[in-house]
């Protein structure tokens, strides 16, 4: 008998809209709303039907368009956002058989603080800005339970040594360091753990080509030796060509096209994605 | 033309709504219990919140003492003594066994409290969250998730810049293994003080509308870490200069004279009750 994977992350129906939605839109067609958008009452369907599964040690790009729902996707994959419905399961968390999204916020942050890393677009909303780096690091530690501050300096040290922050700029707080090494610390703290999810939006924008590539080349070295399962969000095809496994298509909010990078980046079938590989072409 | 005012200054109303207050915060050890803080005859920030949790427990019977910072005889202490007693008529004193109710600023004496005593302590900052976290709706999230990350952080943060747990008063504890407080800014060295206490400990933040309490016997545990122990200020080999007294928390004092150091006991009543019996006896 063929035994088949447990996906680490299942995401089943997946909605979130912003707004309380109208008759008009509400239960409707998508050719009735406007892209995304009820032009009666200003609902946004920011998320619709989402569905995928990741796999160990896999590496999942999410593309698409400003606006197309990959950041609220993210948002809701790390509990900052609410969803409006759907299902999720971690393989990690009670055996994969219980709903996340249906926990507790106190749970929610369990599961965050314990199996999941999450690096921001903008390094305000993942660093302390203000705090050392290596207490920046510490405090995913200590969420974690850590009470131990020589093991969680040496930690926090062979993390910083691993994403090339100097050890003696350890005690600077992140408001000093440039893009690049911001959004390495951020790195840094999000694998403090061993999570066994890693979530990456939009790391490499606003960074200029030769930090981009470093910082490329970092998270692929590190998912590599440490076999994390990415989900990775960009909307740059580069950055997706080079990281992810799998690709999925996003537009106004929903799930377009899925399929291996190189078949979908070489072989487009939906008419948004042949578009989107002309353009980088 | 003089004034009457009622009992105790405030109106009954008043008086009821501020006990309804303090018995929640009684009932739920350490958590802030939010208060419709008056306006009182002091400016907020000179220790507004306790005196209107003292005005709105003395009775006829209790007997008084006001100390701020170790002193019966400043001038905020006077104040309070003096508005209190105009009020009310009740009995003033300096010895902590005698007094019933003690309002202080930012110590709890020498003497050993009792059963049956009352220590009110004025806070001016009542969140221990809140240099970690500025919003207040964010913090009162992270009390509701017992997620107390932040306090643990600020202390790390500490070690890492200074070596040690830096903080000379306000130092965080966990009360009832349940919510973190800020046990107003007292020295550490009175921080043990405040564990299994046989009085009942209320603390009162006017500016910023909050009351929380330690009741009798209640656990209450400093923070500390496995490898950085929570220590109380040393004052091995020193004593007061005055009654000789060791083992007190001692003010640091220069003679203008010889330029020499010498040691004074903080709390003047401990230190003159022991002159007094080193001259009675």
């Amino acid at each position: 008998m063929i035994k088949f994977e447990q996906p680490v992350l299942s995401i089943n129906n997946l909605n979130k809209q912003f707004g309380k939605g109208c008759p008009s839109c509400k239960g409707s067609n998508e050719d009735s709303l406007k892209k995304n958008y009820c032009p009666v009452c200003g609902t946004v369907y920011a998320c619709q039907n989402i569905m995928f599964e990741v796999y160990a040690g896999e590496i999942l790009g999410v593309v698409g368009e400003s606006g197309s729902g990959k950041s609220t996707l993210m948002q809701c994959l790390y509990f900052d956002q609410e969803v409006s419905s759907g299902e999720a399961y971690i393989s990690s968390y009670k055996d994969g058989k219980t709903d996340v999204f249906a926990e507790s916020s106190q749970q929610k942050r369990y599961i965050r603080n314990h199996m999941m890393g999450k690096v921001y677009q903008n390094p305000l909303l993942g660093l302390r800005i203000n705090f050392t780096s290596i207490g920046n690091i510490a405090e995913k530690l200590i969420a974690a339970g850590n009470r131990h501050v020589g093991k969680m300096e040496a930690r926090g040290k062979e993390l910083l040594e691993h994403v090339n922050i100097p050890i003696y700029r350890m005690k600077e707080a992140p408001k000093n360091f440039s893009g690049g090494m911001q959004q390495r610390v951020q790195i840094a703290k999000a694998l403090s753990n061993n999570p066994p999810l890693l979530l990456l939006d939009e790391v490499t924008t606003g960074l200029d080509l030769s930090v981009q590539a470093s910082v490329l080349d970092l998270i692929k070295t590190i998912q590599r030796e440490l076999q994390i399962t990415v989900v990775i969000v960009s909307h740059d095809l580069g950055v997706i060509r080079m990281l992810a496994d799998r690709t999925m298509v996003m537009l106004d909010g929903r799930i377009i096209e899925q399929g291996l990078t190189d078949q979908i980046l070489e072989d487009p079938q939906h008419g948004y994605t042949q578009h989107l590989v002309q353009s980088l072409l | 033309m003089r004034i009457e005012y009622n009992f105790a200054f405030f109106d009954e109303g008043s008086k009821r709504e501020i006990r309804r207050a303090t018995l929640k915060a009684v009932a739920i050890p350490g958590y802030q219990v939010p208060f419709a803080s008056r306006e009182m005859p002091i400016a907020r920030g000179w220790g507004t919140g306790g005196l209107q949790l003292t005005l709105s427990l003395v009775g006829k019977e209790d007997i008084l003492k006001v100390i701020d910072q170790g002193s019966d005889e400043s001038v905020n202490a006077v104040n309070i003594k003096k508005l209190i007693t105009k009020t009310t008529g009740i009995k003033v004193t300096d010895e902590t066994s005698e007094a019933t109710i003690i309002q202080s600023r930012h110590r709890i004496p020498e003497i050993p409290l009792q059963a049956g005593q009352i220590l009110v302590l004025q806070v001016p900052l009542p969140e221990p969250l809140r240099y970690y976290e500025p919003s207040e709706l964010e913090t009162k999230k992270l009390h509701a998730e017992q997620e107390y990350s932040g306090a643990w952080l600020m202390l790390f943060e500490q070690i890492m810049n200074y070596g040690t747990m830096s903080t000379g008063a306000d130092h965080p504890a966990m009360v009832h293994d349940r919510y973190v407080m800020a046990p107003s800014p007292i020295p550490r060295f009175d921080n043990p003080k405040l564990n299994h206490s046989q009085a009942l400990i209320l603390l009162g933040a006017g500016r910023e509308k909050k009351v929380y309490a330690v009741p009798p016997y209640t656990r209450v545990e400093s923070l500390a870490f496995e490898d950085f122990s929570f220590e109380v200020e040393g004052f091995k080999n020193k004593y007061c200069g005055l009654c000789g007294a060791k083992e007190v928390f001692l003010d640091e004092m220069l003679d203008d004279l010889t330029g020499e150091t010498f040691y004074q006991c903080n709390d003047t009543s401990y230190c003159l009750q022991r002159l007094n019996q080193k001259s009675a006896g």
